[in-house]
């Protein structure tokens, strides 16, 4: 298995920054051939690998080029003597290893949701990132968010897949009970569409899909705060104009054959099965929305991350690892392969792959070639956050004053997923607020309010 | 067996209508076309790969052939054997189900014993008998907070009602002679209740209780749909997932058959204590 980000940091050849390569042969081969060092098959030689890689690089002034041309230089060996010789690395090594402690829990049960967002989740189960780790952890298929937010709060499932709005809305206590909910980590940006029938083949432009019903797999989802900021932005009023109905994803296809549906914003691999059956195509992607915009989330009540810190810290480590390999193009067939059985997204490995690798069929007789159709990139930004908050608001699912950036930090753990991402040798922003543009529009996370009041069409 | 017996026509009827069915559905079914050299859009979108549709009886035959010739393999927690699968579901409808014959049956007795109790339970009975097994779902998985005891309660609640109320109405219905035949033989009530009212309310109340195993079934089924996990109906709705129709006909069928299984099993206690007047 090759663990490209964590390649060797004392070579030349290998380049360190998160998915920096192209994803073409040699860039594969180089990550695959330039291993070297510990074990990396074992979690203390991944560890190990991991501090020695975070080292060097601070040295480097996380500057990957200079790091490269000195390690061409110098070469790798007699630069990791110089190193130790002025830096305690083995003393670091022992205390990360140290710090981490064994899990007090072993055997977890994760859930989610069958579809391409969990992937990270998913296969970190078939490809070992859990084991790599010392944990013992089930994904277990659940038939939809509710009962996945049912069973985390009674507690049957440790750790759960979920929406990024969810652990915000839980926290809130809308549509549930409140309940201190945490997400240190999102699991993948991008990898939506809205996909129409193929009766409306001819009916591209949104302003003339008045009276038309789509589906969103649930309310507080990026789908929903994504396809009522799409349409309003071409004048049409979510509420009023068009039916916005909540569907599971596996019925969504149906749905769209029987004509129950005119077209829906899901998550894949719904998507392109429509395409795959023939009944739909897809209209655009989420990106072309929102590029790199948050979808799902990997989340765990707080007292989760309280009551067993070493489980939490092991399980926060499997899975911004596996986030971080699902990332890189190169593993995306092989992730494919592991996804699609039975056991997990229960699809044909062809619709997984289109998916993956951004080489798909659009429905409308075109390939395209999209490689970051979906990404995967851990980080929470505060400023997604406060952006969730601000539609819930737009549209009515929470009222009176909202603490927006107290909510969004309480909730969103980027902390402790740069603290991870460090450790493991990522590459992890030092500040968690950024300004987004959608759709050409620039979001101030510093003023959500004026923002909230900036949008013609909204509830209220 | 004569020739002429209605048993055999009528099995030779049924054959005949089961195959000329199967012939016609095969019939309606269009083949999938072979397709020669095939473009990237092609391959893409499913060219020579089944798209989801009817499937053929054969394609079900063979797909009940594979799943019944392994049905208790165990790949992992989200793919099992139609065997463990139905297990599953027959597990939680016989815990259930036998939780409500336990509550069910004396509480019976006492409201067809005593006309009291009767118009006191009543308004209860009656408000709580038509709400669908499944509105309780999300209560039940909020207040008791485990997956599997709120299947188990759902299937409680929807079997209670029919063994309640044929119980009550077989026992009030005893005939009001036997009950004074036992009184003149000084019979103190338990001893009443036991030899004489329960044997002559035991069809009845048999009666309920095979309502209720059906209705227990039909429940089963969507619950598991809903909660997912394991069962029958998490298989339906793991390849309704897929939009694989064959496997969902496949189960369809073997819902049916459990079903028809359980029915036959209380169909049989129930003609076991039946008497002749």
């Amino acid at each position: 298995m090759t663990v490209k980000s964590l390649g060797n940091p004392y070579s030349s050849e290998t380049d360190l920054r998160h998915g920096a390569d192209c994803g073409c042969a040699g860039c594969v081969t180089s990550a695959v051939e330039k291993q070297g060092g510990p074990d990396l098959t074992t979690s203390e030689g991944m560890l190990e690998r991991a501090v020695e890689s975070a080292i060097v690089r601070s040295v480097f002034g996380q500057s990957d080029i200079g790091r490269r041309s000195f390690m061409g230089m110098m070469g790798g060996t007699t630069m990791a003597a110089a190193l130790a010789s002025v830096f305690p690395i083995n003393e670091a090594k022992a205390a990360i290893l140290d710090n981490l402690g064994p899990p007090e829990k072993t055997d977890l049960n994760i859930g989610f949701v069958p579809i391409t967002c969990a992937t990270p989740i998913i296969m970190a189960q078939p490809l070992g990132f859990y084991e790599r780790y010392g944990l013992n952890a089930q994904v277990i298929k659940t038939a939809g968010w509710a009962v996945a937010r049912d069973k985390s709060l009674n507690g049957e499932y440790d750790a759960s897949h979920m929406l990024t709005p969810m652990p915000l809305a839980m926290t809130l206590g809308a549509g549930s009970i409140a309940e201190p909910y945490i997400m240190p980590a999102v699991e993948n940006i991008n990898g939506q569409a809205i996909v129409l029938s193929n009766e409306h083949l001819d009916k591209r432009d949104p302003t003339q899909w008045k009276g038309f019903t789509f589906g969103v797999p649930f309310e507080y989802s990026m789908h929903n705060f994504l396809l009522r900021y799409y349409v309003a932005e071409f004048g049409l009023d979510p509420d009023v104009d068009i039916q916005i109905r909540v569907v599971p994803p596996p019925e969504m296809v149906a749905n769209l054959r029987a004509g129950n549906l005119d077209g829906y914003l899901s998550p894949d691999p719904f998507n392109q099965r429509a395409v795959f059956e023939g009944i739909g195509f897809i209209h655009l992607l989420t990106k072309e929305i929102w590029e790199g915009h948050p979808c799902c989330a990997f989340a765990a009540p707080l007292s989760f991350a309280q009551e067993l810190p070493n489980t939490y810290g092991a399980l926060l480590k499997s899975i911004i690892d596996a986030t971080q390999y699902a990332s890189a193009a190169e593993n995306r067939k092989e992730i494919s392969e592991a996804i699609a059985p039975t056991n997990y997204l229960n699809q044909p490995v062809t619709v997984i792959e289109q998916v993956l690798t951004g080489t798909y069929a659009d429905g409308l007789g075109e390939v395209q070639r999209v490689p970051d159709r979906i990404d995967f990139d851990p980080f929470p930004w505060h400023s997604m956050g406060v952006w969730i908050l601000t539609q819930m608001k737009r549209w009515g699912y929470i009222e009176g004053d909202v603490d927006y950036k107290a909510v969004a930090e309480q909730v969103y753990l980027a902390a402790d997923c740069k603290k991870v991402m460090e450790d493991l040798g990522y590459e992890a922003p030092d500040v968690t607020y950024k300004s987004h543009t959608i759709m050409g529009k620039t979001f101030d996370y510093n003023e959500p309010e004026a923002y909230v009041d900036s949008f013609a069409i909204k509830k209220g | 067996m004569p020739i002429s017996s209605l048993n055999f026509r009528a099995a030779i009827l049924s054959l005949t209508l089961l195959i000329v069915g199967l012939l016609i559905w095969e019939a309606a079914i269009p083949a999938q076309k072979a397709v020669g050299e095939l473009t990237e859009y092609e391959l893409l979108t499913g060219g020579g790969q089944p798209k989801a549709g009817v499937p053929p009886p054969s394609q079900v035959i063979a797909k009940a052939w594979e799943q019944l010739s392994d049905p208790f393999y165990d790949a992992g927690p989200n793919d099992k054997g139609i065997g463990i699968q139905i297990g599953y579901s027959i597990y939680r409808v016989l815990v259930g189900y036998a939780l409500a014959a336990v509550i069910a049956i004396p509480l019976g007795f006492l409201i067809g014993m005593s006309p009291l109790a009767y118009k006191a339970l009543n308004p209860f009975i009656q408000v709580l008998r038509p709400i669908s097994p499944l509105a309780w779902m999300p209560l039940a998985l909020f207040v008791i907070q485990d997956s599997e005891a709120s299947a188990i309660f759902v299937i409680f609640i929807c079997s209670i009602w029919p063994m309640l109320i044929n119980t009550a109405f077989g026992v009030a219905g005893v005939r009001e002679d036997w009950v004074n035949v036992a009184r003149t033989h000084e019979l103190n009530p338990l001893k009443t209740a036991f030899t004489v009212i329960l044997p002559a309310a035991a069809p009845t109340i048999l009666t309920g209780m095979r309502i209720s195993i059906g209705i227990a079934w039909l429940v089963i089924v969507a619950a598991e749909m809903l909660v997912g996990g394991t069962g029958i109906g998490y298989y339906v709705w793991n390849e309704w997932n897929n939009l694989d129709l064959t496997s969902v006909i496949f189960s369809i069928l073997m819902i049916g058959v459990v079903g028809m299984g359980l029915d036959a099993a209380l169909g049989f206690v129930q003609r076991a204590v039946s008497y002749a007047e």
